[in-house]
Order: C-alpha cells, then sequence, then structure tokens
C-alpha cells in the first residue's frame, strides 16, 4: 500500500469553557490517499469542520487544546509545528475554502489583492507577475473577462462566481490536498452542481486530494471516493461511498439515508428522522454516544463504547451491532 | 435541500430562560460589573444616609466656622475642611446627592423624550421620519454649550430644574437608537405577524416595539447617568451649575482645582469620588451591555 | 460621486440657516439683555446703545439684518467689548481653538487606535484589561480633574513645561494632552470592539488559512474594517473637542473663543454667541460631511450615486 498523503490518528480537540469541557473531536483517526476525495459527513456539531480546521491548526487555542493526537503530513506531525512552520503549508501545500464565501472574503480589499497576496508570500513573486498568474487561474475556474474582474471587489460577484474566486485562492499554488468545508451549502442546486464539477476537474488536473465536508448526502454521493460518517465527535462509520451507501453499517448512517426524500417511493407518507436530538458535548452519554436515539441498541451500547468492526471491503462501522444489521 | 435537522436540546425548550434571566446570568459572571455595582451601591447609599448621619453628629455642609479655616485631613475632619471651615467629608456626601440626583433624573428625561421621539419616528417612518431626524440633524449640529447655558439660564439655577435643562439637550442620542431599533425591528416577521392578526399600532408600539428595544435603552440609560453627572460637574465648573451653598460634586472640584497647590485635599477626595462613580458606572454599564447582547463574544 | 458631495454641500445650506433662525431667537428667550448687567444706564445711553446694535428696530428686522449682514461677512458688534467687532474676536480666537482641538484629536486618534488595536489583538490578556481599564478610567476622569493634575505634575513639580497662556509649542501639550486623553479612551473602546469584530470574522480565518503572517493580516484585513467605527466617531469627536475645548481654555487660560461662548451667553452678547454658533456649526457639518465621504472610500460596499 503505498503511503497516504496525509494521516491523522486519535485526534482529539477539547474546549475548555464556562459549562465544562466540550469534546468537539473526540478520536478521528483517517488516512487520504493521493488524489482521493473523502467526504466527511454530519450533523452540525459533529465535528467535521472542527477536526478539519485542526488539520491546519486554525482552531483557537486557547480555549481549544489537543490532548492527543497527530496529523501526519510529509513526514512532520502538524499538530506540533509552530505557527512560523504552519503558514508554509497552509495555503501553499493544503488549501481550505468555507462554506459562505461572502463573509470569507474581504470586504474592503479588492479580489486581485486577495489572490496576489497568496503568490507574493509563497512563491516569493511580486505582485504584478502574480496577477497575471492570478487571472489565468480565474480563467480557469470559469470567471468571465477575468482581466477585468480581477479589480472588483468580492460584493460585485454572484455567490456562484465568489465561490469560484475561493476555489481559485485556494488552487494558486497548486496544493496536494484541498479541504472543502461545506463549500456548496449556501448555493442555490444549479450552481451546486457546477462547483461540484469543477472541484473534480481541478482535482484532476492538478492531481490533488480533497476532503469534502458536508451534510448532505446528495453531494457525498456524486462526488467522493470514500466517507466517513461522523457523530458526536468521532468517526463512526468509514469505507467507499458506494459500499457505504449500498450497505450501510451503523444505525445512525442508515437513519441518515432513510432520512433523504425520496420521490420515487410512492408508500412513504411522513418524512423520516432520526427520532431524539444530538448529544451535548460536555456531557456525553456513557457508552456509545448515539444509543439514546437507536433502534437497534442493546444493553451493552449503553455502558460501553463499541469496538471497531472490520468489514471484507474496507469498510468499517463502531457498532456493536454492526454486524447482526449489516 | 439539507437532511439534518436543526435540533434544538429539549432542556432549552423546556425551560425557556427568558432574555433577562439569561443576561442576570451573563452579569453576575462578570465579577468586574458586579464589584462596580457594589461600590455604586455602596456610593448611593452613603450618600443618601450619609447627610442624615452626619447630621446626628452635628456636621452639615453650610455651617462655617471662619476661624479655624482650612485644615488638612484630621480625625474630626476626615476630609478636611476648605477655606471657610466647611467639614468636606459632609459636603462631599451632599455632593454626590446632589450629582446622583441630578445626574439620575437628567438621564431619565432625556431617555423618556429620546424614546418617544425616536419610536414614533421610527414607527412613522417616511417623511415623518425624515423630517423629525433632519430637526435632530439640526439639533446636533448646535453646539451644546450653548444649548444647555441658554436652558440653564431660561430654567434659572435651581436644583429641580437643572437637570430638566441637561435632559433636554442629551435626548437626541438616544432618540436615534431607539429609532434605529424601531426601523429594524419594524420589518421582522412577528410584527409582520402581529398585523396580520389585527394587532392595533398603539398596540404594536407599547407591546412589541419598546420591550424589545428596552434592551438598548436600558443599557444606553445607565452610560447616560454618568454621562449627565459629568455634565452638571461641568456646569458646575463654568459656574453654572446648583447654586451655592448647595454643593454638588463639580463645584467641590472646581473649588478644589483653584486652590489645589495649597490645599491638596479639596482636589483630591472629591476627584477620587467623583472618578471612582464614573468609573464603576460606566464599567457598571459595560457590564450590562455584554449581557444583554445576545451575540456575545 | 461629485453629485453627491454637491448635493450635499448645497444641502447645508437650509440647515445652515434653520439653524441660524433657531440660535437667533433661542438666545433672545433667556431673559434679560445685554445692558442689564451693567450698572444702571441713563436711558439716553440706553437709547443710543440700543440703536448702535439696532435693537429698537424690531425683532423680524433685526434677523433679516442679521441674515443680509452675515451673508456679507459682517458678524455684528460685540456688547460687551464695544472696541471690537465680533469677526475680529473670532479671527484671534478660532485659530487657537481650532489648533488645540486639532492637536487633542491627533493625540486621541494615536493613542486609542493604537490601545484599541492592541487590546482588541491580545484580547482577554493582561494588555487588554490593561488598556481598557486606563480608558476607562480615562472616560471616567473629567478634563477639569485631568487638567489641573497634569498642571501639578508637570508644570508645578516637574518644571518642565508651561502651566498656562499660549505661543510656544510647548504651550500645547498640557492642554492638548487634557483634552485628548479622554477622547482617546473612547476611541480605544470603539477600534477595540470594531477590531473585534473583525478578528473574529470569516476572512480573517481566510486569510490565516492561506498562511498570511500575523502582522500581514492585521495591517492588510483588520484595519480597513476595524477602524470604519473610529472614523464615524470622528464627528462626534470634533464636536466634543469642540465642546471641551470651553473647560480647557479655562483652565490653562488658553485664548480661544470657548471661554468666550460661556460669557457671551451669560453676558447676552447676542452678535458674539451668534456669531460663535454660526461658526461652529459650519464648521461641524462640514467636517460631518468630510466624515460620510471619507467612509464612502473606505467602504467599497457604500454607494454614492
Amino acid at each position: 500500500m503505498t503511503q497516504p498523503l496525509i494521516s491523522i490518528r486519535e485526534l482529539h480537540t477539547h474546549f475548555r469553557t464556562d459549562d465544562g469541557i466540550v469534546k468537539a473531536v473526540d478520536g478521528v483517526s483517517f488516512d487520504i490517499a493521493a488524489g482521493e476525495t473523502l467526504g466527511i459527513v454530519g450533523e452540525s456539531g459533529s465535528g467535521k469542520s472542527v477536526t478539519c480546521l485542526s488539520m491546519l491548526g486554525l482552531v483557537p487555542s486557547p480555549p481549544a487544546f489537543f490532548p492527543r493526537g497527530e496529523v501526519l503530513f510529509d513526514g512532520l506531525d502538524l499538530l506540533q509545528l509552530r505557527e512560523q512552520e504552519l503558514k508554509d503549508v497552509r495555503g501553499d501545500k493544503i488549501a481550505m475554502i468555507f462554506q459562505d464565501s461572502m463573509t470569507s472574503l474581504n470586504p474592503y480589499l479588492t479580489v486581485e489583492r486577495q489572490l496576489t497576496e497568496v503568490l507574493e508570500i509563497h512563491r516569493g513573486i511580486s505582485r504584478r507577475e502574480a496577477r497575471a498568474q492570478c487571472i489565468e487561474m480565474l480563467e480557469m475556474v470559469g470567471i468571465p473577462s477575468p482581466e477585468k474582474r480581477i479589480d472588483q471587489y468580492p460584493h460585485e460577484y454572484s455567490g456562484g462566481m465568489r465561490q469560484r474566486v475561493m476555489i481559485a485562492m485556494a488552487l494558486l499554488c497548486k496544493p496536494r490536498l484541498l479541504i472543502a468545508d461545506e463549500p456548496t451549502t449556501a448555493l442555490d442546486v444549479t450552481i451546486q452542481a457546477q462547483i461540484l464539477e469543477l472541484i473534480d476537474e481541478l482535482k484532476r488536473e492538478l492531481n490533488m486530494s480533497v476532503i469534502l465536508i458536508t451534510h448532505d448526502l446528495g453531494v457525498i454521493a456524486g462526488t467522493t471516493d470514500r466517507v466517513a460518517v461522523m457523530y458526536a465527535g468521532r468517526i463512526v462509520e468509514q469505507g467507499s461511498t458506494e459500499a457505504v451507501f449500498a450497505t450501510p453499517c451503523h444505525p445512525y448512517t442508515r437513519g441518515l439515508l432513510q432520512s433523504i426524500p425520496r420521490l420515487d417511493d410512492p408508500t412513504v407518507e411522513k418524512l423520516f428522522a432520526i427520532p431524539g436530538v444530538p448529544p451535548d458535548l460536555s456531557a456525553l452519554p456513557r457508552g456509545c454516544p448515539f444509543h439514546p436515539r437507536c433502534d437497534s441498541v442493546t444493553d451493552r451500547c449503553r455502558v460501553e463504547y463499541p469496538d471497531i468492526v472490520q468489514f471484507g471491503n474496507g469498510q468499517w462501522s463502531v457498532c456493536w451491532e454492526a454486524e447482526a444489521t449489516a | 435541500m439539507s437532511t439534518s435537522a436543526q435540533n434544538l436540546e429539549p432542556r432549552e425548550l423546556i425551560e425557556g430562560t427568558s432574555l433577562w434571566q439569561d443576561a442576570w446570568k451573563r452579569l453576575r459572571k462578570n465579577r468586574m460589573a458586579l464589584i462596580c455595582g457594589y461600590i455604586v451601591t455602596g456610593i448611593i447609599l452613603s450618600c443618601v444616609v450619609g447627610p442624615f448621619l452626619m447630621a446626628l453628629w452635628g456636621y452639615d455642609y453650610q455651617s462655617q466656622n471662619l476661624e479655624y479655616g482650612a485644615h488638612s485631613p484630621s480625625l474630626t475632619h476626615w476630609f478636611g475642611t476648605d477655606f471657610f471651615g466647611r467639614d468636606l467629608f459632609t459636603r462631599v456626601l451632599y455632593g454626590g446627592r446632589v450629582s446622583l440626583l441630578v445626574g439620575f433624573l437628567a438621564a431619565v428625561v432625556s431617555a423618556t423624550i429620546g424614546t418617544l421621539y425616536g419610536a414614533v419616528s421610527g414607527f412613522a417612518g417616511g417623511r415623518v421620519d425624515a423630517i423629525m431626524m433632519r430637526i435632530v440633524d439640526v439639533l446636533y449640529a448646535l453646539p451644546y454649550m450653548f444649548l444647555v447655558i441658554i436652558l440653564v439660564t431660561i430654567f434659572g439655577r435651581r436644583l429641580e430644574l437643572v437637570f430638566i435643562a441637561l435632559g433636554f439637550v442629551g435626548w437626541l442620542m438616544t432618540a436615534r437608537i431607539v429609532r434605529g431599533q424601531v426601523l429594524s425591528l419594524k420589518q421582522q416577521e412577528f410584527i409582520q405577524a402581529a398585523r396580520s392578526v389585527g394587532v392595533s399600532d398603539t398596540a404594536i408600539v407599547l407591546r412589541h416595539l419598546i420591550p424589545n428595544t428596552l434592551g438598548p435603552i436600558i443599557i444606553y440609560f445607565t452610560l447616560t447617568v454618568p454621562s449627565m453627572i459629568l455634565q452638571e460637574a461641568f456646569l458646575s465648573f463654568l459656574g453654572l451649575g446648583v447654586q451655592e451653598p448647595l454643593p454638588s460634586l463639580g463645584a467641590l472640584i472646581n473649588d478644589g482645582a483653584n486652590q489645589m497647590v495649597v490645599f491638596w485635599w479639596q482636589l483630591v477626595f472629591p476627584g477620587t469620588v467623583m472618578a471612582l462613580l464614573l468609573f464603576s458606572l460606566n464599567f457598571l454599564g459595560d457590564g450590562l451591555r455584554d449581557a444583554l447582547d445576545p451575540k456575545m463574544k | 460621486m461629485g453629485h453627491f458631495i454637491l448635493g450635499r454641500v448645497l444641502g447645508l445650506i437650509p440647515t445652515m440657516f434653520v439653524i441660524i433662525t433657531l440660535s437667533f431667537f433661542i438666545i433672545r428667550l433667556a431673559p434679560g439683555s445685554p445692558f442689564s448687567s451693567e450698572k444702571a444706564l441713563p436711558p439716553e445711553v440706553l437709547k443710543d446703545l440700543q440703536e448702535k446694535y439696532g435693537f429698537d428696530k424690531g425683532l423680524w428686522a433685526q434677523y433679516i439684518g442679521y441674515v443680509v449682514n452675515l451673508c456679507k461677512g459682517d458678524l455684528g458688534l460685540s456688547t460687551k467689548y464695544p472696541q471690537r467687532s465680533v469677526n475680529e474676536i473670532i479671527a484671534i480666537g478660532f485659530p487657537v481653538t481650532m489648533t488645540l482641538a486639532a492637536v487633542a484629536l491627533i493625540w486621541a486618534l494615536l493613542l486609542g487606535v493604537t490601545a484599541g488595536i492592541v487590546g482588541a489583538v491580545r484580547q482577554n490578556t493582561i494588555w487588554d484589561y490593561g488598556a481598557m481599564t486606563a480608558a476607562m478610567l480615562g472616560i471616567s476622569i473629567p478634563t477639569f480633574v485631568f487638567g489641573p493634575l497634569l498642571v501639578l505634575l508637570f508644570a508645578l513639580s516637574i518644571y518642565i513645561l508651561p502651566p498656562a497662556g499660549w505661543g510656544t509649542w510647548r504651550h500645547i501639550i498640557l492642554p492638548g494632552l487634557t483634552l485628548g486623553t479622554v477622547r482617546a479612551a473612547y476611541i480605544a473602546r470603539l477600534t477595540r470592539a470594531g477590531m473585534l469584530e473583525v478578528v473574529s470574522s470569516d476572512f480573517v480565518r481566510t486569510a490565516r488559512a492561506k498562511g498570511l503572517q500575523e502582522r500581514l493580516i492585521i495591517w492588510r484585513h483588520m484595519l480597513k474594517g476595524g477602524l470604519l467605527p473610529v472614523v464615524t466617531y470622528l464627528g462626534p469627536a470634533i464636536s466634543f473637542m469642540m465642546v471641551g475645548s470651553v473647560v480647557v481654555e479655562k483652565i490653562f487660560s488658553t485664548p480661544g473663543i470657548g471661554p468666550y461662548l460661556v460669557d457671551a451667553t451669560t453676558n447676552r452678547d447676542y452678535f458674539l454667541v451668534m456669531g460663535i454658533v454660526v461658526l461652529e456649526s459650519t464648521f461641524l457639518l462640514l467636517m460631518n460631511l468630510l466624515v460620510d465621504i471619507a467612509y464612502g472610500y473606505l467602504d467599497p460596499r457604500i454607494q454614492y450615486e
């Protein structure tokens, strides 16, 4: 097996708050191989964004702290790097784009300024030289008349265009890994598809890996190679997208899949929703964190945190009933 | 679009802490604001009760003792005495009383006028609003000093009226803030919902709009009080405040400043009390604002 | 943009008109007359004086006369200082007050903005608490306490600065410090609040994710947005400077027009008061306009057609 591009091992990200310690990420491990797209799916508060922000050291700490874990990239543990060294990784080798392009771009600076500075910092070239490359990049992401539009301000772009600008900004240094945190959630469905296609295209052209964070299973189905399902700060199921969708091995994953409204099933009268609410991350229940809402819960689930159950096709799930219900 | 549900914790749904309870909880956690709250209460109590106590022991703010003259702090005169032999401690207590009274009442006047004006203007909208705000702009441009002095000269320097003069000039800011709030509230859906059910305009203003603007009004009020106390002090400094021999902190400081080289205590004590009072009030107001602001960092 | 400026400037004229009218009639609301404080004057002298100043005419006639003269640039005569015209008095005093206000403002900005940025960037550390407590102190100590304290310290204990007067650059320091430090406190708090909003904003997170250094992020990304509240505050700040100068000028015997305003109002010196009021109001309105324009430059989202 080839060396993975990046390896997250037992990542824990906890926050010290007035109400106690919030375990936003509580033992997350996964690998990403070169050229693959991993989807991370889960509800709000499942820890998917914090996981990726932790990878790049973008979580304010304090109040966050990392009691355990490593993020292995290029032979280094990113969690151990000082701010100075992390800066060289961010934007250059690993890039991240965010959900809301309107607030994620500086409204007071031109697009040109926000693009060229990336190249100025990481490639040491002058602003004029950088400008030419940025215009090329804007063209690549599908912005019309880039030479003119580059001097405009973010608010002069439409939502979809802005997201493309974000992507351009992230890819200027040809990173090896792109983390996309809900890149399409704020967009119309048709634009969503365009953006996802764009990311896919560029991924192939630049031979990079992508982590796609979303709560939308439809997005996962269309674009990812593998998927990790997160709940209460942990991964509860992982595997190839095909396998997980076809044969989910965790009650939560099943619940998610069942909740997708379907037009083609006339027998369904009520929309399905997983009963209950996500747990309080500062006061997790004993045993499996999902057990209060689980339809296959046993006594063991209430007391003991489940072991990992591996399946032949590389899929694994964290559930006592995984084999029984698979 | 999305398949996940945005769930509230059942705890929150059942217990429903109101905005005020929530704010109170937050305020209690803010130690600095609490300490300042105690200080303010302490000062207020001293100034209200103190003079009576002092009278029992034979001190009051105006009896002179010309032979004794000015003396630095001693056991019989904790803050010392002034040129006329008047006990400074009692005078500071009285002065605090006057300053607090004027400050508080002026803030009330300005808050009332400002709230009503702003609410009406914001709610009416359109041309009425534009005209009303123009008036505010014009008044805003007039030099503050000028207006205050005129009003004081019209109303006279009696205690009962100084605060009206101050309040009259200070309501502009409150009006602007309340109007802004009302404007943004007007657009919100719960107002439209109330309208659609047939609630009358007056009821909307009284029952929905004003309670929802109470937050900023209160915050602004707590910040206006120290500002008014300061204004009164300014007036006294210029010789236009409450009349002798009734002391106010501002007048005391003025006297003290004139003689600070020789009689330092006359500046230091009233000055410290005033600074302490203002400081605590401001901090308290700040704490209130942090506590009431749902978008707290 | 040019249209906008022109429109606003023209819009100032009716506002000025209203201000002039208001002040004209308001000051005459105050009981008493310019001559009542003098020792009792014989009636012929009184009549002469009334004529000289035009007080014998009807109120409206006086008003119109005043406006006409105003357009000609003549602000009238002072009743308290009969040898001098209002123009003269203002010409001497106004520049002084302006200089003082300018110095105070620059000081307030330097001190306040720096403190605010430090407080925001090092939020909840000792720097933050220190800066904000100092700012709070600044707001709580009135100018007329602060001023004498400074004098006590710098002029009377250590003889490096003059305690009063005007003339050399040294004379500006203490009054400027006094007037400016209090405003610095407000500016510090505003800056900190503005910067805090920016510090936790998404686009700063993006800037970090791009690998920019902290200093560059502060300088290029945070300042523009973070300082906007300060720019809006400049308008009120300038007006506070003018108000505060009254007290400061009294403390330091600075020959500005501040004290004149108070005395003139108390003495019912109509023309002098009007002159100062008109001038200060015009100045304020112009400043507010400038601030609005500056704001438009800084925030590209504001559209002025």
